[in-house]
């Protein structure tokens, strides 16, 4: 593993240990209340879900046109990440949206386009899981897809008339509620770093495994 | 005769009033309007406090228990590839075959 690994640790462990005081003095929503606070979870998680649905795109464009297997391997530990970041956004929404909504569950470009994305990258897992030989370059093609999605994910919010709060509220953040977002925001795009080294190694692990049975057959 | 006049008149004035009632009544409602930006307030008022706490609670608790578990997941699977590779390694170093 590399060097800067357990820098990174320390690093992260340190940004979510202080999130929770971050985000507890943070104001209160003038409307939403203590609800709101959710935010400071959802964004970032959800923001740190492109940036690895991304990553696994890119990834796995390089895979199918130079066959890297390193390649595959980022790739495929950014789809489970994708995953992972893509659950945790689509549990805490409606959990926000019960209380500023009324409603757990709105069909509404943005969550059901977030929803669509999170089952590509799903479909892409279950491919390399049972998708049998081959099935590397056949997910690597849905990851590309997967990672297309993004931007109307993003804008989905801009293009269409949705409930759910636009990529205003971001820019126009207070600078008491910007300071907390930003810190979870680092906190995870570090968790995400982390993540992503870590998995890569098991697949690397995995490779040589799979190296040494065909060393033993022969 | 005169009742089942009475009793049919009766029934389409029920269908005249109440369908459109019944229409109003499924109309959709109205969404609430689009947010712009967020408002920092220093007190919560006292009927937020206590429905939200639980939502807020849970989304941070499935946040923390989502990559808490993945984490034990990618370090049992390292675990158990390790085993495998010491055990390969193991084998081919005294030259056996699986």
């Amino acid at each position: 593993m590399h060097k800067s690994f357990p820098v990174l640790l320390v690093l992260t462990i340190g940004l979510f240990a202080y999130a929770p005081f971050a985000i507890i003095n943070a104001p209160y929503e003038a409307t939403m209340g203590l609800v709101q606070k959710i935010f400071y979870f959802h964004v970032p998680t959800a923001i740190t879900m492109f940036v690895a649905a991304f990553t696994c795109g890119i990834a796995s464009a390089i895979f199918l046109f130079t066959s890297r297997r390193g390649a595959d391997r980022v790739g495929f530990a950014a789809a489970e990440i994708t995953v992972l970041l893509g659950l945790i956004v689509l549990v805490s929404g409606p959990l926000w949206a019960r209380k500023a909504w009324g409603v757990w569950w709105q069909w509404d470009a943005r969550l059901t386009s977030t929803l669509v994305m999170w089952l590509v990258f799903q479909a892409y897992l279950l491919l390399r899981r049972f998708g049998g030989p081959g099935s590397e370059k056949l997910s690597a093609a849905v990851a590309m897809f997967g990672a297309a999605l993004v931007p109307f994910v993003y804008w989905s919010v801009n293009l269409w008339r949705t409930v759910h709060p636009t990529t205003n509220v971001i820019p126009t953040l207070a600078p008491s509620m910007r300071t907390p977002f930003l810190w979870c925001l680092a906190a995870f795009m570090c968790l995400f770093v982390l993540l992503i080294a870590a998995r890569v190694e098991l697949e690397k692990r995995r490779t040589r495994l799979d190296d040494l049975y065909l060393a033993l057959e022969d | 005769m005169t009742s089942f006049r009475f009793v049919r008149a009766l029934l389409i004035a029920i269908l005249l009033v109440g369908a459109p009632v019944a229409a109003m009544a499924q109309a959709p409602q109205p969404q609430p309007p689009q947010q712009e930006g967020f408002v920092p307030v220093d007190q919560l008022p006292g009927q937020e406090a206590l429905p939200a706490a639980p939502l807020v609670a849970a989304a941070y608790g499935v946040a923390w228990a989502a990559v808490l578990i993945y984490l034990f997941s990618i370090w049992k699977r390292l675990g158990t590839v390790e085993r495998e590779l010491t055990e390969v390694t193991r084998r081919l170093e005294s030259g056996g075959r699986r």
